[in-house]
């Protein structure tokens, strides 16, 4: 007995989309299931009633009887209070909830001992999970429309031209967080032919921006800003503080203003304060991405298109709804694929398998029972730490030191020389001076092998140390000045008293003059 | 004295100093660990001389001339060290040089006139002293006369070009032969007074062996020469110590002359030099001048540009990488660099420093610059870090370099300066140079970088052009 998912029309003001489109519908028949679609449901984003039909739907007149003949529901936006209603013990609804800023409505829907998956509780880490990320795909369309919209509201060009009237400067687009929104937001502005720049507290993305054609602008702060999940965390006063004065040079700076911080479950970050949008340019647009959220800036009105100080600031919330058609084909393809995971069987029946992590994540009720926030995943946190490590590994020594091997013949000729020196210093010199050479030939190896290591940029301290160490030729000189006197020998003692002076002497402006020369230019190396 | 060390306790403490040394270089590996370097070496040497004024071969009459002879050097050591400029730092590396070369000889030839010195050795063993007593001499004489006429050169005072007195290799034979011909009399003279005059001819001859060595250098050499006679003064060192069978010279000579041996070898590798035809001097002798004004001679036209120009592009870049030369360090222009690297970092330009291995005229000269100017040493790249990243670079800056961007030694085999590895700033997409004039470095060969389509030339002192160029970018 295959069950039937339902599709009813979104019933909240002003939204166009769909849960599916005809071209998922027929996928999900293949699934096994049934379909039935509420009459009109797809008007909004442009897919007809007959479209759903010929591709195998049963349309249904109105919501009740939709609701009551199926088993499970597809809806875009949370259910309204009517809605919730409807739901029956045993149905399953799948749309966004917004768990953490809903409670009232959890309890509600708990208490029609139904099963509840939230789109948006989806553990997003989970690389398998992607398909089914609906955040992503609405985001990247929010991104892409905030764009379109700034260029609506913007009253020149974006790229810049020069043609016989004169010369048109590219506009300068400026990205607060670099989420999928924001640069979905920066591939559309840089398309367009605008100078982009972003910030984002999470310092990995900078690689991101500048793949994208962006400019990233650092926050002269440091602080690292990964909170779990590819979200941003809330951020120290320090830090927030230059980050303001970094918000308010931008704002003098360029025309556009694009935000898209959010922190999940807290009101977005007020980022845009007033003195900023009276610093901008006339003309001048914000897109305020988080205006759901109470808006990064503070003169964000929800859901409209103001103009202040003379900049016009747009705070829609339903910038995915604006781009129906796509936004809904997306996100059924991501219910599709959520439907694929549920029902690996391929039967028309889904199972909500709790040890399964991503459906672990998705259900926030199960039967009536809240089952959320799930246990944390066990999972190694992605990208988190490895940035420092990466780089310098490749990278040979400095470049030298890495000579191939000696050829042989060559090697062979040394190793001649070498034994027939040895040989000879061994037939005539006297013990006393074997000891001294030892030393000295294992002497010249430690030097060898300790000096490759020193790094090129220290070459010149390298230089004045070990001049200064020469200067030990010192204890040459101090050993002449006054020796214990050697009975029977006379020793002309002014003569050698003299040259030791001297030697002491130009040995002391080397010793002390090299150490301190090599300290003044160590202390200068900084990072 | 009522402190003395025994024998024994001397020699422990010339085993901790020897230690605390080779800590001292190898603290050099990095710049984190560098000042402890330093201080290790401050230690051991303090330790080293202690242990010797104190111990058994000193005695109280000679404290007073000790203290006198190191507060009167010390102090002009510390002066010196105080007030040299950045810049000044081969000339006064090549300076101190000189005086370890002084000191090794003014040893050698106190040892000679002190009879208890050799009272010791008999047959083998003093011919064997003797020797050793002739070579450090030799050595310390040479590392003299060298260093000094480096000095020269260095700060300007005797002409960078290379002096080629005719037939100089048979000049410098004949000297070799005469120095082991004196050193078999020095040998064989029975008194003292009969082993003075060959060893006084032996150190003419050396002196002199040493200023012609250093004459036939070119300038672009200088960085070979400064770290060779670093080698020299080492080994000076450790000749000392075979005379006077001290094995903490021996060990520290060793060091330092292999350390200067080892920088030797490097800057040649980055010249793709052979060591021995950078010894024998002059640039390329067999036909350095003539190629350069042959068929290679490259034609095209310069573009010039101006400060205005040149800070509008840097402003436009996303990466910009700055590669200095000794004309930077001639025109004292680390500072206003690092203002215009400072402001461009501000507005995002990703900006860093390409440090070809022989740029200067000692090792790693453009880094202390550049340290000094407080450019922080994370964005000073050498040349095999940075040399992949110029095809993705909008403007490569050269100022004051020639030889070590200069395509030909890559693209013309019959170059003097082909094979030496360079700086491939014409794969940026554009070059800027920065010059005094469109003279040739001092190889003497043309720069066909000049001539390409995407290179600007900023003409002018590096200092001053860099100064309207910071200006610009401010407005």
């Amino acid at each position: 007995m295959p069950q039937i998912i339902g599709v009813p029309r979104e019933t909240f003001a002003g939204e166009k989309r769909v849960a599916t489109v005809p071209e998922v519908v027929e996928k999900l028949i293949k699934l096994g299931f049934k379909v039935a679609v509420q009459s009109g449901a797809g008007d909004a984003a442009n897919f007809s009633d007959e479209a759903y039909k010929a591709a195998g739907a049963q349309i249904i007149a109105d919501a009740p009887g939709l609701w009551a003949a199926s088993d499970i529901v597809f809806k875009v936006r949370a259910p309204s209070g009517d809605e919730v209603g409807l739901l029956r013990e045993g149905q399953t609804l799948i749309s966004f909830l917004w768990p953490a800023q809903n409670p009232a409505l959890m309890q509600q829907l708990a208490a029609r001992k139904a099963t509840v998956l939230a789109i948006d509780s989806l553990p997003r880490m989970l690389s398998r999970a992607q398909k089914m990320d609906a955040l992503t795909s609405m985001a990247s369309i929010t991104g892409y429309r905030a764009v379109v919209e700034a260029a609506n509201a913007f009253g020149r060009f974006f790229n810049g031209q020069i043609t016989a009237a004169g010369k048109i400067p590219p506009a300068r687009v400026f990205i607060a967080g670099v989420g999928v929104a924001g640069l979905a937001a920066m591939g559309t502005a840089v398309g367009l032919g605008a100078i982009v720049r972003a910030n984002d507290t999470r310092a990995e993305v900078a690689d991101q921006v500048v793949s994208m054609g962006g400019e990233f602008v650092k926050v002269d702060y440091e602080e690292e800003g990964s909170g779990g999940g590819g979200y941003a965390k809330v951020m120290s006063e320090g830090f927030q503080k230059a980050q303001r004065e970094m918000y308010a040079k931008q704002a003098r700076e360029v025309d556009i203003i694009i935000t898209t911080a959010l922190i999940p479950g807290k009101p977005a970050p007020r980022l845009i304060t007033v003195e900023m949008v009276q610093s901008m340019k006339p003309g001048s647009v914000i897109v305020d991405l988080a205006a759901e959220q109470g808006g990064n800036c503070e003169l964000t009105e929800p859901g409209k298109v103001v103009v202040k100080h003379g900049v016009t600031i747009i705070g829609y919330t339903d910038l995915p709804s604006r781009l129906a058609k796509q936004s809904s084909t997306l996100y059924a393809t991501n219910l599709f694929r959520m439907t694929e995971e549920l029902c690996k069987t391929k039967d028309g029946v889904i199972n909500v398998n709790m040890d399964d992590d991503a459906i672990r994540g998705l259900t926030v009720i199960k039967e009536g029972a809240v089952t959320w926030p799930p246990p944390p995943l066990k999972l190694p946190a992605p990208a988190a730490a490895k940035p420092a490590a990466a780089a310098p590994t490749a990278k040979k020594g400095h470049g030298h030191g890495s000579s191939a091997p000696m050829a042989g013949s060559s090697l062979a000729i040394m190793f001649g020389v070498a034994a027939a020196l040895f040989w000879f210093i061994g037939a005539y010199a006297p013990a006393d001076f074997l000891g001294h050479f030892t030393v000295f030939v294992l002497a010249c190896f430690v030097g060898y092998m300790v000096v490759w290591n020193v790094t090129p940029a220290l070459h010149t301290p390298l230089m004045s140390v070990t001049n200064a160490i020469s200067s030990i030729i010192a204890i040459g000189a101090l050993v002449q000045i006054a020796p214990p006197a050697v009975a029977g020998l006379s020793r002309p003692d002014d003569w050698i008293r003299w040259l030791a002076v001297a030697g002491i002497a130009l040995t002391a402006v080397n010793m002390f003059g090299g150490f301190a020369v090599t300290q003044r230019m160590l202390a200068m190396f900084r990072k | 004295m009522s402190l003395t060390l025994t024998p024994t306790l001397a020699s422990v403490a010339y085993i901790g100093a020897t230690i605390l040394f080779i800590l001292s270089l190898g603290g050099l590996s990095n710049p984190e660990t560098s000042r402890r370097g330093n201080l290790y070496g401050i230690i051991g040497m303090t330790i080293a001389v202690l242990a010797t004024v104190l111990g058994p071969r000193v005695t109280a009459g000679g404290i007073p001339w000790i203290i006198a002879a190191m507060v009167a050097g010390g102090g002009i050591g510390l002066y010196a060290a105080r007030t040299v400029q950045m810049t000044q730092m081969p000339e006064l590396v090549a300076l101190m040089h000189s005086l370890v070369g002084l000191a090794a000889m003014l040893v050698g030839f106190a040892t000679y006139i002190d009879p208890s010195a050799s009272a010791e050795f008999k047959g083998a063993a003093k011919a064997i002293h003797e020797m050793e007593i002739y070579v450090g001499i030799l050595i310390g004489a040479v590392t003299f006369s060298g260093s000094v006429i480096a000095f020269g050169k260095l700060s300007g005072k005797i002409g960078g070009k290379p002096l080629l007195l005719p037939a100089r290799h048979w000049l410098n034979l004949i000297g070799l032969l005469v120095v082991i011909w004196f050193g078999r009399e020095f040998l064989r003279a029975e008194t003292m007074m009969d082993g003075m005059k060959p060893l006084i001819v032996m150190t003419v001859i050396a002196l002199l062996f040493g200023i012609h060595m250093v004459m036939a250098i070119g300038g672009a050499d200088m960085p070979v020469v400064v770290s060779m006679l670093n080698s020299y003064s080492g080994w000076a060192a450790a000749a000392t110590g075979f005379m006077l069978s001290n094995d903490l010279l021996i060990v520290v000579g060793a060091l330092v002359g292999s350390s200067g041996a080892i920088l030797s070898y490097i800057m040649c590798n980055a010249m793709n030099r052979n060591f021995i035809s950078v010894i024998a001097g002059g640039f390329g002798t067999g036909g350095g001048t003539t190629a350069a004004s042959g068929a290679a001679a490259p034609a095209g036209e310069v573009v010039a540009v101006n400060a205005l120009e040149t800070a509008e592009l840097l402003r436009d870049a996303k990466n910009v990488i700055i590669v200095p030369g000794y004309g930077m360090a001639v025109a004292q222009a680390q500072h206003t660099v690092f203002e215009i690297t400072r402001h461009l970092r501000g507005k995002g330009v990703r900006v860093r420093f390409g440090i070809h291995p022989v740029a200067g005229r000692m090792p790693g000269h453009m880094n202390v610059l550049l340290a000094e100017a407080k450019v922080p040493y994370d964005i000073v790249m050498e040349m095999d870090e940075i040399n992949e990243d110029f095809p993705g670079t909008e403007v490569a800056m050269v100022i004051g370099a020639n030889d070590i961007v200069n395509p030909a030694a890559q693209d013309d085999p019959t170059s003097p300066i082909a094979g030496m590895p360079v700086l491939e700033v014409w794969k940026a997409k554009t070059s800027i140079v920065m010059k005094r004039s469109m003279a040739s470095g001092y190889a003497g060969v043309d720069n066909p970088l000049f001539y390409k389509d995407n290179n600007r030339m900023l003409f002018g002192d590096a200092k001053k052009m860099l100064d309207e160029v910071l200006a610009a970018l401010r407005t």
